[in-house]
């Protein structure tokens, strides 16, 4: 990727920072992709910094290619600091402004990380997640609020957020549930059958 | 997708990611049974989700379709199912900016906030406090008040962070929470404490005072959380910063405390904090150094990055500092994060030995091509900063970069390596070749016009001076043949340079003006036609002043005397010795390239400074008749930097007047200043035509009174004179609080320090690209020389910088740098003076028991040379 492609290019060279006006806001975004670089949710709290989708998908994509190979926990893209971290097929990333306090920043992502880890009773991979997203964006809401950490421990995420996941078969809520969406499935597909027939009728 | 769910995956019978092929008209569809009777919590919990998800994937939803789910959404209130209920308030915040109504859920937040499930209350009020306004916010503000004190953390952060979130938009409403922000803030749980810290501030941050107050308050009460502590040091650092505060105010121990802290978080936010407060001393930065050391070995990589940053920007200032380091960043050449390996080696760059240079120049380059843009950049600036400090390094920093410049990047990192050989180029003759055959090479295939322009540009300049300029004639002519527009001109330009220098090169350059002629762009056969007929006529004082020298004035300056020109149609012809000039670069000593031209292109585009005062001045009736602004200063400062009235002064120069412009601050807040003006006695024969006043001058607002002095007509040469300075005015007394003044006044008056005018203050600078050419344009009609002995002087150095300083002139060719161990030295310098006559100098020094100088002085007018001798001697 050539620099050019970089929207904010003009602020990547400057690494020297300016003190930092206090302030609460700390966190600019945070994102999960897939091992593709696809995404699977993100936030971003400072409206001014990717403001429209393309830009955001940008900048995601940037990252992406620049962190995936090597695991190294924190990266420098675009003039913002990114710490990151892997799990089997996801990447967690946490962005900061160059100037912010790196261990803070490491402080929420291992916030988030921990928290989902404990909410997904360790299996902290795409199906497991996705399968759980309405925890995942109870738990994102529940640390960062509108860009300020609004808390950092992840035993008290986990209490806040209250959520039970369901991702052991054998448990008898979740085969329950199962049913309930393949029971579910069912009536889409008859839902989408009677659609298609009712159209083929009508053409 | 992926291969390791595929077992499973085909079991459940969906993709990978069962949102993967969501249609949001589909969903929309579903989200019709939230008004099935009974709520099937389960069921809805996964269409919300799903319309969360849509929304975060940037799937746009139209107002009346995201009004209508919104609306059905409500319902979904009945249930009490805890995961489903917190998803609504997930949704409404998503939803907020887009559906119509968000208001109607207001009772529903109200009554989850105030009610009995801890869980609920939180996270409403933060989504209460997202659709609520200016308005709506009075009505709930019972209610905030109560949250801020609750005792459950959460109930008590939501409502800080939520309130602080409202501060931009109703600032008056929130400051009246401050009391129970400040009962929050000594609570037990540490986000509370850090959220009151945050409210706090932001509610305070105007008032210098409280803040100050607030901060003593908790550096004693001793605050747990770690967050808040990184907030109070960078409320102190900022305090310190505005206060100007010496380093030995208690702002500053509590900062030095904190290095201390048992959170590595609040160490490093310590250590930062010192090491970007302006003017550190050595001994002040040592334990922020030694703890950023410490950190270097820790395992976790954020922290091994912050440290070596931060270490990195020490290094510039004070590369003594960080040799200690030395060692640990060694070890982190080798580590595995890149970023922290090129900062590494970069910090080492700037503070290891020159033995070691070539050793580190090695390793980065065996991973130069892993780390990102703006890595490279870092690692570029450090080589320019490591050629002025070892310029014997040249051959070794000249490969690097070539190699560099071979590479692929962006126009960032491209520009950074152009720059950085140019400087080098400038500082050290004997890399000029080999700099310039790497900058041709890169022109053959550069996508930058931008770039290619200014090595075109730089060729021109330098190349026809060198041993063999024909070897450089082909890769110009090449530009011609296949660049954009403004390559090819910038080509031919340069072309014209090398045969107005080189007579045996002048047949061929002709032939290929000739093919330039029938170029497809006019600006390209303009330029090219033009140089054609100046090369023609073999003049050298043409060639100086059509070719190698080009104009010299400021081009705004010249638009706005054309524009004049045109509206009052005269007879004479226009003359371009009425334009103001453009003030030449100010010439620093590069100590420090580390900014390389970051914002050089939009500043160009700005008016210049002086054509700002041009047009200040001329907005004051009295001046209008003054013509064009000729000069004008740098500030002097006429009074002491802690007084009650801070005072400097710029001399603006015209032709035959000159204006003092006094900027006056008054920083007593009890008083108010009127008919401020400075009154000046001069001790030759000058004549003060003429006060402008400054009407009012209120606390801390600056404000400029004006002096017109008419300079001797009859005595060309009395170009030096000292006034004395008075600041008259008339004094209110006012209340410091409220800024109203007393009905009356008392007169009073202010002695300030002498002006002095300078020989200085009537040269313009002009940089002479080609001082040889300009010199015989001139010719030695009224030259003149004469040998002065400076006798006060002990190097080469110090006399060259005092006359550089004394006349005010530029100094062209780079004389002004004196190669070490000569002790003879030519120092050129071009200027223009007062009325628009161009003066040249040459100053030939030799140093023998003091310096002896030979001046010889060349000018279109013979007063000129008179005047300048006569006050260098």
């Amino acid at each position: 990727m050539t620099a050019q492609s970089c929207p904010r290019q003009h602020c990547a060279t400057t690494m020297d920072s300016t003190a930092l006006e206090p302030s609460l806001y700390t966190v600019k975004a945070v994102f999960i992709l897939d091992n593709d670089g696809n995404r699977l949710l993100s936030k971003y709290y400072d409206l001014e910094l990717y403001p429209s989708m393309k830009e955001q998908k940008n900048f995601e994509m940037n990252v992406f290619n620049k962190t995936h190979k090597a695991d190294n926990e924190i990266a420098f893209v675009e003039g913002m600091t990114i710490v990151y971290k892997s799990s089997i097929d996801l990447f967690f990333y946490v962005v900061g402004s160059a100037q912010e306090n790196e261990l803070m920043l490491m402080a929420v992502l291992n916030c988030f990380f921990e928290s989902l880890n404990q909410m997904l009773r360790k299996n902290v991979e795409k199906r497991t997640l996705l399968d759980n997203m309405d925890g995942v964006f109870l738990v994102v809401d529940e640390i960062i609020d509108g860009g300020v950490i609004l808390e950092s421990d992840p035993q008290q995420v986990i209490e806040k957020v209250n959520y039970r996941a369901d991702d052991n078969p054998l448990s008898e809520q979740s085969v329950a549930q199962h049913i309930t969406e393949k029971l579910a499935l069912t009536s889409n597909v008859l839902q989408s059958a009677k659609e298609q027939i009712k159209w083929s009728i009508l053409k | 997708m992926i291969k390791k769910f595929d077992k499973k995956d085909e079991e459940s019978g969906s993709g990978s990611n069962p949102f993967q092929h969501l249609e949001k008209s589909a969903v929309l569809q579903e989200a019709r049974i939230f008004n099935e009777t009974p709520i099937n919590p389960r069921r809805c919990l996964h269409i919300l989700t799903k319309i969360i998800y849509l929304l975060n994937q940037g799937e746009h939803f139209g107002t009346t379709e995201a009004t209508e789910a919104f609306f059905a959404m409500t319902r979904l209130f009945q249930s009490n199912d805890q995961t489903l209920r917190r998803m609504c308030y997930l949704t409404i915040k998503e939803m907020a900016n887009i559906s119509e109504d968000v208001i109607i859920v207001t009772s529903s937040l109200t009554k989850d906030m105030t009610g009995k499930e801890d869980v609920y209350r939180g996270p409403a009020i933060r989504a209460l406090c997202r659709i609520t306004d200016t308005t709506m916010l009075q009505a709930i503000e019972r209610y905030m008040k109560q949250a801020i004190v609750d005792k459950v953390p959460s109930v008590s952060s939501s409502a800080l962070v939520s309130s602080l979130h409202m501060v931009k938009m109703s600032f008056d409403v929130v400051k009246r929470w401050v009391n129970e922000a400040q009962e929050a803030a000594s609570s037990d749980n540490i986000m509370v404490q850090y959220h009151a810290l945050g409210l706090l501030y932001h509610l305070r941050k105007n008032d210098r005072l409280a803040v100050t107050k607030m901060l003593n308050k908790f550096t004693k009460s001793g605050l747990k959380s770690p967050f808040a502590y990184c907030m109070m040091i960078r409320i102190a650092s900022k305090l310190l910063e505005e206060t100007d505060g010496g380093h030995d105010s208690p702002m500053f121990d509590f900062i030095e405390s904190c290095l201390r802290n048992k959170h590595e978080m609040v160490v490093y936010e310590a250590a930062s904090a010192i090491v970007h407060m302006p003017n550190c001393t050595a001994r002040e930065l040592a334990p922020a150094v030694s703890v950023l050391q410490l950190f270097c070995s820790s395992p976790k990589a954020a922290l091994r990055y912050a440290a070596v940053r931060t270490l990195n920007k020490v290094a510039m200032k004070h590369p003594s500092a960080v040799t200690a380091c030395n060692l640990d960043l060694e070890n982190l050449i080798t580590d595995s994060n890149r970023s922290i390996a090129t900062l590494a080696i970069t910090t080492l760059l700037k503070t290891g030995s020159e033995s070691s240079v070539d050793r580190l120049m090695k390793q980065i380059s065996s991973f130069v091509s892993e780390i990102s843009d703006e890595f490279k950049v870092v690692v570029v600036q450090a080589i320019s900063a490591l050629c002025q400090k070892y310029p014997r390094k040249h051959s070794v920093m000249m490969n690097f970069l070539s190699n560099m410049l071979r590479d692929d990047g962006g126009f960032d990192y491209k520009r950074a390596i152009v720059d950085c050989i140019i400087s080098i180029i400038e500082e050290n003759p004997e890399s000029k070749e080999t700099g310039l055959a790497h900058l041709c090479e890169f022109i053959e295939d550069c996508e930058h016009t931008v770039l290619a322009t200014k090595i075109l540009h730089l060729l021109g300049k330098e190349g026809p001076r060198t041993p063999t300029p024909s070897k450089y004639i082909r890769f110009i002519f090449n530009r011609v043949v296949l660049e954009s527009e403004a390559v090819r001109a910038a080509a031919v330009s340069a072309l014209a340079k090398f045969g107005a220098q080189n007579d045996d090169l002048l047949p061929s350059v002709l032939v290929l003006m000739q093919r330039c002629m029938m170029d497809s762009d006019d600006e390209v056969r303009d330029r090219a036609t033009f140089y054609m007929n100046v090369l023609q006529q073999k003049q050298k004082a043409l060639n100086a002043a059509y070719i190698f020298n080009g104009l010299s004035v400021s081009v705004p300056g010249l638009e706005k005397s054309l524009h004049q020109y045109t509206l009052e149609p005269s007879e004479k012809p226009f003359d371009m010795k009425t334009v103001p000039l453009a003030s030449a670069p100010i010439t620093e000593q590069k100590t420090e390239i580390a900014p390389i031209a970051t914002s050089k292109l939009p500043e160009k585009l700005a008016p210049s400074r002086q054509d700002i005062y041009q047009d200040q001045l001329a907005a004051i009736p009295e001046f209008k008749s003054l013509g064009p602004l000729f000069k004008s200063s740098e500030p002097v400062q006429l009074t002491e930097a802690e007084t009650e009235y801070v005072v400097r002064c710029i001399k603006h120069t015209f032709a035959n007047h000159m204006i003092f412009q006094f900027d006056c601050t008054n920083t007593l807040n009890d008083q108010l200043l009127q008919r401020v003006m400075v009154q000046m006695e001069p001790s030759e024969a000058y004549e003060v035509l003429h006060y402008v006043p400054a009407p009012n001058l209120p606390y801390s607002q600056p404000g400029s009174c004006y002096s017109l002095v008419r300079l001797p007509e009859d005595d060309p040469t009395a170009v030096s004179c000292t006034f004395s300075c008075t600041m008259k005015y008339l004094v209110r007394d006012c209340d410091p609080n409220t800024g109203e003044p007393d009905d009356d006044g008392y007169d009073d008056e202010y002695v300030l320090e002498d002006l002095e005018v300078t020989v200085a203050d009537h040269i313009q600078k002009v940089l002479k690209p080609n001082f040889g050419a300009a010199w015989e344009e001139i010719g030695d009609e009224f030259e003149k020389e004469e040998t002065f002995a400076l006798a006060t002087v002990r190097t080469l150095d110090e006399a060259v910088n005092n006359i550089i300083s004394f006349l005010g002139m530029q100094p062209c060719e780079r004389s002004d740098k004196v190669p070490e161990n000569k002790n003879s030295h030519v120092l050129v310098l071009a200027g223009v003076f007062r009325g628009g006559h161009d003066v040249l100098v040459r100053a030939r020094l030799a140093l023998a028991d003091g310096v002896t100088m030979q001046v010889t002085v060349r000018s279109t007018d013979e007063s000129v040379v008179d005047v300048i001798l006569a006050s260098v001697g």
